[in-house]
């Protein structure tokens, strides 16, 4: 069992807040990415979790047990670092069991541990190898085997695979994604790379400046965004935004004149926006295609395109100078600086607020 | 004409034989006293100086016989490597805590500490020297062991904090988090991390400490005399005793210039304070 | 000590500055690690090393005190200064410190940089010619002391003495004619390894593309030489400078066991003027008075190094 309840956790270097006010409850065996811009506070919160950085105030209990006071140790969770952190003086077998042993453990037992642990992460053959023997993905995976022999209630993960190259990267992902449905833990992981979030949270918990955005599932996020903040960073290229305000509110819909061009109207039964509300249309590039000149909801002009074999995403000017990314499937032939039409998909367009809050 | 390849062959003689005559040149003196080391008495005072002469180890054998030098020379050891391991030991505990605990005093408390050395010896002989006596610590080597380890902390301290400065503090973090208490995390974790860096400074407090003068004049006379004491005791123009002069020399710098020749790589890394890399 | 104190009063500070911006559920109280206190047992020994000798020594230089002359030791204030000041070795035991430190200063950092320069291209026997450069630097001062003053300095039997008749001209009494030289002689042989060990190295970190490309913008090797060794060298320099001083501003024993301070006062300088009244004349008030006046030269000159030369080593670039 591990249950993890965050309250009110605040955390400040001098003058500046890092964390200002987490509330944030964490279940059993869920698989937890915080993700976020650097900076956001992210990896502090992860260290605080660990016990590595003191908090300013709130509380952090775990399965009941107050541990915000307690140094890491005893705090039954294990980390992972984004350097791997690998004594450098001992081999991968020391390395492994140098928490056993620091615990008093039997040697027997040890040895049985670290010997389970490397075949779970194919390990066996290099027990006897020194870190810098080692390849990038070798060091990450006796990183990982370090926490798994301690058999926590918590993995903690600090941007584990930031150091590896792009293939190894996807490779270890997987593998993450593996041993979390072997092991049946608790994990929590600081990522800044949204594909790795979507990709291996049951969780997410978007965080900028010191505060969460959004907690709920990668899909929730994407498609659900609270506020301008989190549809903006998630997804790839990222949505775009249009000026407009309300020119109408009904239980037929809203009807926004964009700034770019035409009013436009939006299947909801929202009624409390007054007329006159200055908002922001967004539309990811999935939900944009282009079309004749004369049939689009837009105008726009083509500047650049890029040709990335399955899809082209075209990155177009309306004439209000506003950017629009388009994502498209078929291949047709725009030419740069050609004018286009825009036809937006309006059941998946988001509206907001201009302080962020999503209407729609 | 010549090619570009003969004029950097030539260019390179040219730096060579030049860089050669000014080593020659450095190390001459030392050459000298070992060669002199060798001569019997009325040829080391010969005029012009002779160059060629029949070698005899006589100088060496009589010189334990003259000035006990084997009393010296255990004095001098004992000294050195009694405040090497203390000043270690009361050094690396607050290297540690200006590495990975630093705080904005850190840096001005370093700098404090360098400056401690910048305090001139005369300065505080007196006090020293009464302090000293009434301790009953003059002429032993107690009393010299803790000047040194005094007067080379701040350096060895200097030294060793920067080579923790070098390591990561994530490998510190792990090893809290894999339940080291802070004596484990220095012992276990940071200490085999770094022990060729601290060989380097032990290697300096040994060197700064067999090679000290002052207080070693100042505060012994014979029981607790270092080999420092033994060398400037042949400056009384009492005799022409050169050649043995020139083996007490060569036997009292031996053990340092060897030790300065195997290690001087590591030795430059802490010298140079983290300035060099 | 001071440190760990800095360091819980800094969070004591943001638990309160953060208790006013909203009510906390638990207020925490700082924890403190022991990583922390560690530091405080060299700056408590370096505090005491410092403060004690130096309070006795700013209590002795006001009375009068001679151990030849045990008696009531009354105070006399400012007097051992005066008789310090107005004693005829102090302007020389003044102006004697800072020729020696200024000239072995200047030696040591030139013909430091020329000669690492200089072995840093390859040539054969690089390796020996290193261990050659650097051996002065683990003599100890008496040795290499009397090895200059007896072997090579000497007028009779000296080597430079040899020369000197070899080409006919009349050996030179080195010591007599030339005291201060010969001692600024001794100490930059002393010191010169050590500003060449790090000239060395640091070379050896210079970037070889930087080089290649300053080649390529047509720069010769004068200008190479001026506008990037010599900066990649500041560093190193800076250090060699701050060390040396340290160690030059107390130079003792080179002087003990050649000149003894003589003739006259030609080769005292400032630690040896006081050794001269302390342990030889036994008049503890006016060494100490002396002893003081050293302090704060050593300190001014310790203000400009460590403010201009400080900053150079802890500020990583």
């Amino acid at each position: 069992m591990a249950y993890l309840d965050i309250k009110q956790l605040r955390k400040a270097y001098n003058e500046t807040e890092i964390l200002k006010g987490i509330d944030l409850e964490i279940n059993d065996q869920e698989f937890v990415v915080f993700v976020g811009p650097s900076g956001c506070g992210k990896t502090t919160l992860l260290r605080s979790i660990a016990g590595l950085e003191e908090v300013t105030s709130g509380q952090i209990v775990l399965d009941s047990t107050d541990i915000t006071q307690l140094p890491p140790a005893k705090r039954d969770l294990a980390m992972v670092f984004q350097s791997y952190a690998l004594y450098p003086h001992m081999s991968v077998k020391e390395n492994m069991s140098f928490a056993l042993k620091l615990a008093g453990i039997e040697k027997a037992v040890i040895e049985k541990k670290v010997k389970e642990t490397a075949e779970i992460l194919e390990l066996g053959p290099l027990l006897e190898r020194k870190p810098k023997d080692l390849s990038g993905g070798q060091r990450q995976r006796v990183a990982i085997g370090r926490a798994i022999v301690r058999n926590p209630k918590v993995f903690l993960f600090d941007e584990p695979l930031s150091n590896l190259d792009a293939a190894l990267r996807i490779q270890m992902r997987l593998e993450l994604a593996k041993l979390h449905k072997e092991l049946k833990t608790t994990m929590i992981y600081v990522t800044h790379d949204q594909v790795e979030a979507m990709t291996l949270a049951d969780k997410v918990v978007l965080l900028n400046q010191g505060k969460i955005e959004q907690i709920g599932s990668p899909l929730d996020l994407y498609t659900k965004p609270a506020n301008k903040f989190v549809a903006g960073f998630l997804g790839m290229p990222r949505m775009s935004f249009l000026d407009g305000k309300i020119v109408s509110s009904g239980t037929e819909g809203i009807q926004v004149q964009l700034a770019a061009g035409e009013n436009v109207s939006l299947p909801t039964r929202e009624t409390s926006l007054s007329t006159g509300t200055p908002v922001s249309l967004g539309v990811r590039p999935e939900h944009v295609s282009i079309s004749d000149v004369a049939n689009g909801h837009l105008q726009a002009r083509l500047e650049v395109s890029e040709h990335l074999g399955s899809d082209t995403y075209y990155y177009v000017k309306t004439p209000t100078n506003e950017s629009i990314t388009i994502r498209s499937d078929n291949q047709n032939k725009v030419n740069d600086n050609e004018a286009v039409g825009l036809q937006l998909d309006l059941t998946q367009c988001h509206l907001f607020e201009k302080e962020g809050n999503r209407i729609y | 004409m010549t090619t570009l390849k003969q004029q950097k062959q030539i260019h390179a003689i040219l730096l060579g034989t030049l860089s050669w005559t000014i080593a020659l040149i450095l190390f001459f003196p030392i050459f000298w006293m070992v060669l002199t080391s060798f001569k019997t008495e009325i040829d080391a005072f010969a005029t012009p100086p002779s160059i060629f002469f029949w070698p005899t180890l006589e100088n060496y054998l009589t010189i334990n016989e003259r000035s006990d030098y084997f009393h010296f020379a255990w004095n001098s050891v004992v000294v050195s490597f009694g405040a090497t391991i203390a000043g270690m030991i009361i050094a690396i505990p607050a290297a540690f805590s200006m590495a990975f605990y630093e705080t904005k005093r850190t840096k001005t408390t370093l700098l404090w500490m360098l400056s401690t050395k910048m305090l001139p010896p005369v300065g505080v002989l007196m006090p020293i020297y009464l302090i000293f006596k009434d301790f009953s610590l003059l002429d032993t080597k107690t009393g010299l062991t803790i000047i040194y380890t005094l007067i080379n902390l701040p350096i060895m301290v200097w030294m060793i904090y920067t080579y923790f400065k070098e390591i990561p503090k994530d490998i510190l973090e792990a090893a809290r988090i894999d339940g080291a208490s802070v004596m484990q995390e220095i012992l276990l974790v940071l200490i085999p991390m770094t022990k060729g860096g601290l060989a380097s400074t032990a290697l300096l407090s040994l060197i700064l400490s067999w090679n000290e003068a002052f207080w070693s004049l100042n505060l012994t006379s014979s029981e607790a005399a270092p080999l420092t004491a033994l060398v400037a005791s042949y400056s009384s123009p009492e005799g022409l005793f050169w050649a043995k002069l020139s083996a007490v020399s060569t036997l009292a710098c031996a053990p340092i210039l060897i030790f300065g020749w195997v290690s001087q790589k590591q030795l430059v890394r802490g010298l140079s304070f983290g300035a060099v890399k | 000590m001071g440190t760990s104190i800095t360091m819980s009063n800094t969070n004591q500070h943001n638990a309160s500055a953060a208790s006013t911006k909203t009510p906390l559920p638990t207020p925490l109280k700082p924890r403190k690690s022991l990583g922390s206190f560690l530091v405080t047992p060299s700056v408590l020994i370096l505090l005491v090393w410092m403060i004690v000798p130096l309070a006795m020594t700013i209590y002795f230089s006001l009375i009068r005190y001679n151990l030849l002359y045990p008696g009531d030791n009354e105070l006399v204030w400012l007097e051992n200064f005066e008789f310090f000041v107005t004693d005829d070795g102090f302007f020389a035991g003044i102006s004697n410190t800072l020729i020696l430190v200024g000239s072995v200063l200047v030696i040591t950092v030139a013909m430091g940089v020329g000669i690492s320069v200089l072995i840093n291209s390859s040539f054969w026997g690089q390796g020996i010619v290193r261990v050659l450069l650097i051996s002065p630097f683990f003599i100890m001062p008496t040795v290499s002391s009397l090895v200059w003053k007896n072997l090579i300095f000497h007028p009779v039997s000296g080597v430079l003495a040899a020369i000197w008749q070899f080409f006919g001209a009349t050996p030179i009494d080195w010591f007599t004619t030339y005291p201060l030289l010969s001692i600024i002689i001794i100490v930059a042989w002393q010191w010169l390894p050590f500003a060449i060990l790090l000239f060395v190295t640091a070379l050896q970190s210079l970037d070889q593309e930087q080089q290649e490309a300053a080649r390529l913008d047509g720069a010769g090797s004068w200008s190479i030489f001026y506008y990037l060794t010599l900066p990649h060298l500041a560093r190193p320099i800076a250090v060699v400078v701050m060390i040396e001083t340290i160690f030059l501003l107390s130079l003792f024993a080179e002087i003990f066991t050649t000149t003894g301070g003589g003739p006259g006062y030609e080769t005292t300088n400032l630690a040896y003027l006081i050794y001269s009244q302390a342990l030889l004349q036994f008049d503890v008030g006016m060494a100490s008075a002396g002893g003081l006046i050293a302090v704060i030269l050593a300190n001014i000159a310790a203000f400009f190094l460590v403010r201009v030369i400080g900053k150079n080593l802890t500020d990583k670039p």
